[in-house]
């Protein structure tokens, strides 16, 4: 199969401008007449919704959830980025793409990436005109902060709640729409088949999940924007919800899932405390600005903090090794969270974990408070501060900076983050691989879109702080309600699909019998207890360093769980009422295939890149070691039934940057 | 420790409901949800349905978690989410009686979960800037005065979870609804079309069936993003002088 990227021709810097500017356009009259279904409303959803509702399609929406509002994008917290320059730092739509290609490790699409760093100063506009209450300077203009990975200061945000309020701006916009009846609105359904009439996306298959009736939709064409699927990790930070459940059901048609090995680890969580643990809690990159991490120099330092004998107030600032500063001094704690998580496992590794598991590092406020206390002093005229005046004044700026965060922090472990340092370790955060699409954002499979981050353009091996909820945004508002027209101008006379075409009738036996299927083993393990087996598979073999000899077990563990699956899953009640249980084993079943093309992709790829690190590739000083002459490209995997997944190649060209080598140094 | 909950089961919308007994073992750090997953896994290992309840993000912040833990909705801490609630909380042989948020607005789909879409229709009637993709000016060309923007984010804050319905003795929505104008008119860019969104947002929360306000508070109380009651006596001076604008 050939991947044919549809990238424009012309310099970079022109390519989006020139083709939005000689693209096919459908008249009003038309865009009437033409019905769109877009599954999945988080910021990308939501955003195209809206605004494709607004240009007067017709459009039908659907989430799972029992209202658009809930999606995880609203759990994320520490801003979004874009190149507006107004901190006269340096900052340009050129250094935004340059930093996003960099920092995805040199895997991402050129054309792609600068398109987004084009757009992402009109999300900024659109969100504030929305009424996005972001953080203001005195003077009343718009503020911004530093994430990692990058050194000019170009992230907008609303205290620790972005993603929060981002998604409340794209889901009033979409609520009008609904209002104005040009948005149909479909809560509690969950997407359960993608079904094609003539090779084209038509329409949906869904589950309506208060009363269990499988229904049939119809539309001229199909957009995903259903995120991405860390839950195959059965811990990570995204929502107990999150699933691969409907871009699965678009590669199971036909659809490629590009660079599935991608995924994204992100440096501070909390760490696990139990066996119990249902999913792990993020403390935002931005406290990195401010925290210093490291762990004791000493091993028996740590091993007595990992007894409780000792806490981190007990280790003298001679015995204490700030890694990232050491090891990386011209970007210090804030280097990009793959080689950021990457550090702290080398230094669990060695045995310098600080909780109880020693799977924990420390984050340290200590000197941010007195560097703040002490500034806050003199600014109050405070000319000889004591240091309890130091200590009070600075917990204040803190606390104005990520107040909710310390809260959020001391609810979950119960200990005072202003007092004793944060512990955090690495945990599943963000999978930058996904549905293959082209520069229009459409599949391999005609009139099937993808969006978000359940696409795979963007962030190539590894994403930068603060750009997925760019990301969903620019492809939601400023990207698919253009490039869709590309596939809807030539159908503008193909009249509205009937749902009793002989495609949706077989399309819906083959999800009853699926779902019967499920509920006839009648076995005797919880649908959670084969999640959890699967996650601890992936974690072990797939997770932040992966070997050939682990990836080919863990191919093989996978494949014999699903097997298991099949024979001793226990879903209880019944099919035609509000059923959770049932809704998470069709999740775990598609989880338990996509695990699987996951570690093919990264035992196929030999190389060290981004979030993909494998221990064979990797440089004297132990930092990833990427092969460029061999490696870049997207691959792109066909699911064969029965079979083994097939890898097609999209080969990436750089015209505009220079491959190096990945330093922070 | 060692619990015993009772917690509420209703097969569905029509059926009778009725507490069900269970005595449980948890472990101090583990969350609310976490202590009734170790549940659920008990009655399915015994062949029997789980409790159903709604959750998703479990850190706080998507507003679905949506049950009263002895009395009150997100149980006992103040700012806190059931599911930033840990198990901290409670000590060995407490017992734990867990219900749905019981509103007449908010009727009970199965067990724990209630459906709470009554909130997003009121939104649809004018919880918004009217404003299409593509028809803003430059951020910075709309300042706002940094308390005011902050004033802003306070109302902007609501999670939309219902637990000021809950509540209420009334089952009134007015933290809700207030929360959303205030949060808009607070901002320069929401004050042209505020009359109209004060009025049709008010018409539609009566439509819902939502309680009359009688100023017991209760709602801020136990609202897990501390969202004031000021919003309240705000909304209340917004409607009135909204009524007496000429069109």
């Amino acid at each position: 199969m050939k991947l044919d990227s549809k990238v424009p021709e012309g310099p970079l810097a022109e390519k989006w401008t020139k083709y939005r500017g000689s693209m096919n356009l459908v008249a009003p009259n038309n865009k009437r007449r033409l019905e769109v279904i877009i599954v999945g409303t988080g910021l990308a959803g939501a955003s195209a919704a809206a605004t494709m509702g607004e240009l007067g399609y017709n459009v039908k929406a659907f989430t799972f959830h029992d209202s658009p509002r809930r999606a995880h994008s609203i759990a994320a917290q520490g801003g979004i980025n874009a190149a507006k320059n107004y901190q006269n730092d340096g900052d340009s739509v050129y250094r935004l793409f340059y930093d996003t290609i960099k920092g995805g490790d040199y895997r991402s699409r050129e054309a792609n990436v600068h398109r987004l760093a084009e757009c992402s100063t009109e999300i900024i506009d659109q969100a504030v005109a929305q009424g996005v209450p972001f953080a203001r300077e005195y003077g009343g203009l718009l503020a911004n902060r530093s994430f990692g990975g990058v050194q000019v200061s170009r992230t907008f945000y609303a205290r620790g709640q972005t993603g929060q309020q981002l998604l409340i701006g794209a889901y009033s916009a979409l609520s009008r729409q609904i209002s104005l009846g040009n948005v149909k609105m479909y809560n509690r359904h969950e997407m359960l088949d993608l079904v094609l009439v003539d090779g084209k996306a038509r329409g949906i298959i869904t589950r309506n999940l208060l009363t269990g009736e499988l229904e049939k939709h119809a539309a001229h064409c199909v957009v995903l924007a259903t995120g991405g699927y860390g839950n195959v990790f059965y811990l990570s930070t995204n929502a107990m919800g999150c699933n691969v459940s409907a871009a699965w059901r678009a590669v199971k048609k036909g659809a490629l899932m590009a660079n599935p090995c991608f995924t994204q680890i992100h440096p501070t969580c909390i760490p696990v405390s139990g066996e119990y643990q249902s999913k792990l809690t993020l403390m935002s990159e931005s406290l990195r600005n401010d925290g210093r991490v490291w762990v004791p120099k000493k091993l028996e330092d740590a091993k007595a903090i990992q007894e409780g004998k000792k806490t981190g107030l007990d280790i003298p600032e001679e015995d204490r090794d700030y890694y990232l500063e050491r090891r990386y001094p011209a970007f210090g704690n804030l280097v990009p969270r793959d080689v950021a998580s990457r550090a702290a496992k080398t230094a669990t590794d060695e045995g310098k974990g600080v909780v109880r598991t020693g799977l924990g590092v420390y984050l340290d406020f200590a000197d941010a408070i007195d560097r703040y206390g002490k500034a806050a002093a003199h600014s109050k005229g405070i000319d000889n501060p004591t240091s309890s005046q130091i200590l009070e004044l600075g917990e204040e700026v803190v606390s104005q900076k990520y107040g909710n965060l310390f809260q959020m922090y001391e609810k979950i472990t119960g200990e005072n983050p202003y007092k004793q340092p944060m512990k955090i370790y690495p945990a599943v955060h963000y999978t930058m691989g996904g549905i293959w699409v082209d520069y229009n954002l459409e599949t391999n499979i005609p009139g099937l879109f993808a969006l978000g981050e359940a696409n795979f353009s963007d962030h190539g091996a590894n994403r930068l702080g603060a750009s997925a909820l760019m990301q969903g945004l620019a492809d939601g508002y400023f990207v698919i309600p253009y490039t869709i027209g590309q596939f809807l101008s030539n159908e503008i006379r193909t009249p509205k699909f009937d749902n009793n075409l002989p495609e949706f009738n077989a399309a819906e036996k083959d999800t009853r019998t699926r779902i019967e299927r499920l509920m006839s083993v009648n076995g005797n393990q919880s649908v959670e207890s084969f999640h959890r087996k699967l996650g601890k598979i992936m974690w072990e073999y797939c997770g932040m360093s992966r070997n050939a000899e682990g990836l080919t077990k863990g191919i093989k563990l996978i494949q014999e769980l699903r097997e298991e699956f099949y024979k001793d899953v226990f879903v209880p009640g019944d099919q035609n009422e509000f059923n959770p249980e049932l809704e998470k084993a069709i999740r775990v079943e598609d989880f338990l295939e996509m695990g699987e093309v996951m570690m093919r992709d990264a035992l196929d790829r030999n190389e060290s890149c981004g979030g993909h690190f494998r221990e064979e590739y990797r440089s004297e000083e132990g930092e990833a070691k990427r092969n460029d002459e061999d490696y870049t490209y997207v691959a792109a995997w066909e699911w064969k039934e029965g079979g083994q997944p097939q890898v097609h190649k999209e080969e990436l060209t750089f015209e505009n940057v220079e491959l190096k080598t990945r330093s922070y140094k | 420790m060692q619990l015993t909950l009772k917690v509420w089961r209703q097969k569905n919308g029509n059926a009778q409901g009725r507490f069900e007994h269970h005595n449980i073992e948890a472990e101090e750090h583990m969350s609310f949800l976490e202590m009734l997953d170790v549940l659920n896994e008990k009655l399915i290992s015994e062949k029997k349905e789980p409790v159903a309840f709604e959750h998703d993000c479990r850190e706080g912040i998507c507003g679905a978690c949506s049950m009263v833990i002895n009395g009150r909705p997100h149980g006992p801490q103040t700012g806190t989410t059931t599911c930033q609630l840990h198990m901290r909380a409670y000590k060995s042989g407490d017992t734990i009686t867990i219900e749905p948020f019981r509103a007449n607005s908010f009727p009970v789909i199965k067990d724990l979960v209630v459906d709470r879409s009554s909130f997003d229709r009121i939104i649809q009637a004018g919880g918004y800037i009217s404003v299409n993709t593509g028809q803003a000016p430059d951020g910075n060309t709309i300042p706002v005065e940094k308390d005011q923007a902050s004033d802003a984010f306070d109302s902007a804050t609501c999670i939309g979870c219902g637990a000021c319905v809950a509540a209420c003795p009334n089952g009134s929505a007015m933290l809700f609804t207030s929360a959303k104008v205030n949060h808009l008119e607070q901002l320069p860019q929401g004050k042209v079309e505020h009359n109209r969104r004060v009025k049709d947002m008010v018409k539609q929360m009566d439509k819902e069936g939502f309680g009359k306000c009688s100023n017991v508070g209760a709602c801020s109380v136990e609202c897990p993003k501390e969202i004031s009651v000021e919003n309240i006596a705000a909304l209340n001076r917004h409607y009135l002088s909204s009524v007496f604008v000429k069109k």
